[in-house]
């Protein structure tokens, strides 16, 4: 036998021992139980419209906010993070490590417990999202950012300050631009893992009107001790994240081309 | 003519960490006057023309432009700036914005120029260098050459005073230099006050008014290019002449 033979043997081998054992799992498998724990049609159609008209709706809502926020503070903590004042790149770098670093559960804990001691007062619930979730999203998206400013060539901010352009307005207007078409495949990335994080609000506490996709399964999951929810709410992350990402793909296409 | 020189350096010392690229230069080019600068690589040409409009940051000694010293901590380097157009070797478009938005984009954040006008100049400016029917284009879609000469539109749109070029050929296919030295020889025929650093000797011999050749962070040499490159007075000019030819 050639050493080519051998090795498309032993290939084969492996193929058709991988495709025993998925027939045996599934052969064990009880099918009914897993039908009836997991695609109870009825439970289903018990959470439409609301999963779509509350629960999909608030992930949508809380995710741009947040992505906003977090997009904004990012960008000033970037820019912090290129100054040429050392304090301000101690600060950005401390944030950045810190909210990196922690848990985002934890972050958006402390935000909502601490916002109420330290104000005396309950934020608007809306205000407690976006700044327990944009708090964590910005120190991400400071590192993505500084990446893209510091992948565009130096000689374009050069361009800019040789044609009179102040630092500030070089950068707003020629360094920033260029800095954000680099980054917008990790930024979609970081808005996917956001979408997601979502699911971590309900620590702030919820109503029927403000729960988002994650919490809205796992309470009916509770009131009608069926898994089907979970499957019905995961669908629902995908039919979001999925058109988002393809949409992304096609501008960054478009993109490449008039470059 | 202004009795005034469009651009004095005098005891010009520039560092970067332990290499010492220029020694105590003394340099001027007066209103209308055409300079080429010339010498081997790591002569501190380039530092030197960079250092006119503070790109770089002297370390000591003066640059008077039209009489006002950039160096000045009160000086107003970004007005001072876009007096002074400036052209890099590797062009240096803004490659996110088409060609009449790059040509304009300064008119209007910088001169507050309205759209209308600055409109305006930018199409008189690529019609000058010859590229009147790209203003809509992206600069990834031109040539080398074309790049450059957009460059140029780009700097004469702010309607400087006086144009500083970088080895502005030196990273163009050998076919491109040609459409880009005859925009330049242009411009010097229309009375711009230029300096330029460059290795085109013909170009240099041909325009320029006064021919500077730098070696070691030293002028070694300056006066009319037929005597310079002609018959210089060096024994340095001299070698380095024989290698570029």
């Amino acid at each position: 036998m050639t050493r080519r033979q051998r090795q498309r043997l032993l290939r084969g081998a492996l193929y058709a021992s991988a495709v025993l054992v998925v027939l045996a799992l599934v052969a064990v498998a009880d099918w009914e139980l897993l039908r009836r724990n997991f695609l109870d049609v009825d439970i289903a159609a018990e959470m439409f419209p609301d999963v779509l008209l509350v629960a999909a709706r608030n992930t949508i809502l809380y995710t741009a906010l947040a992505f906003t926020f977090g997009l904004a503070l990012g960008l000033v903590l970037a820019l912090m993070r290129l100054s040429s004042i050392a304090p301000y790149r101690w600060f950005a770098t401390a944030y950045i490590e810190v909210f990196r670093g922690l848990p985002a559960l934890l972050t958006i804990f402390l935000v909502g417990f601490g916002i109420p001691i330290a104000f005396q007062t309950r934020w608007p619930v809306l205000a407690q999202i976006t700044l327990g979730l944009g708090i964590v999203a910005a120190a991400y998206m400071a590192e993505t950012i500084r990446a893209g400013i510091e992948a565009v060539p130096r000689g374009q901010m050069e361009a800019a300050r040789s044609l009179g352009m102040s630092r500030g307005r070089a950068m707003a207007s020629i360094v920033i631009p260029q800095g954000f078409r680099i980054i917008v495949p990790p930024l979609t990335n970081e808005l996917v893992l956001l979408i997601k994080d979502t699911s971590l609000l309900f620590v702030l506490g919820t109503t029927p009107a403000t729960k988002e996709l994650t919490k809205f399964g796992r309470d009916v999951l509770t009131s009608r001790a069926n898994a089907t929810p979970l499957i019905v709410v995961g669908a629902v992350y995908l039919l979001i994240t999925i058109p988002l990402t393809q949409v992304v793909a096609v501008l960054e296409r478009r993109n490449a081309r008039s470059r | 003519m202004s009795a005034v020189p469009a651009i004095r350096v005098e005891g010009l010392q520039k560092s970067f960490g332990a290499n010492h690229v220029l020694r105590g230069i003394d340099f001027r080019v007066d209103v209308g006057e055409v300079v080429c600068v010339i010498g081997p690589s790591g002569s501190g040409k380039s530092t030197l023309l960079r250092c006119v409009n503070r790109l770089e940051e002297a370390d000591d000694g003066s640059i008077l432009i039209e009489g006002e010293d950039i160096r000045d901590p009160d000086a107003d380097v970004d007005l001072l700036r876009s007096r002074i157009g400036m052209v890099f070797q590797s062009f240096n478009l803004f490659p996110h914005l088409s060609v009449l938005r790059n040509l304009t984009i300064a008119q209007r954040r910088v001169r507050r120029r309205g759209r209308d006008e600055a409109d305006r100049v930018a199409r008189e400016n690529l019609a000058r260098v010859g590229l009147a029917e790209k203003a809509d284009a992206y600069p990834a879609h031109l040539s080398g050459g074309q790049q450059q000469r957009v460059a140029i539109a780009r700097a004469l749109s702010m309607e400087p005073d006086m144009m500083l070029f970088d080895e502005p050929t030196s990273a163009l296919d050998p076919e491109l230099v040609g459409e880009v030295l005859a925009v330049m020889r242009d411009l010097a025929r229309d009375g711009m006050t230029m300096m330029i650093v460059t290795h085109e000797m013909g170009f240099a011999r041909e325009v320029a008014d006064r021919v500077v050749f730098m070696d070691g962070g030293v002028v070694v040499e300056e006066g009319p290019p037929d005597r310079v490159l002609g018959d210089p007075a060096h024994e340095r000019t001299r070698r380095f002449l024989q290698m570029v030819r």
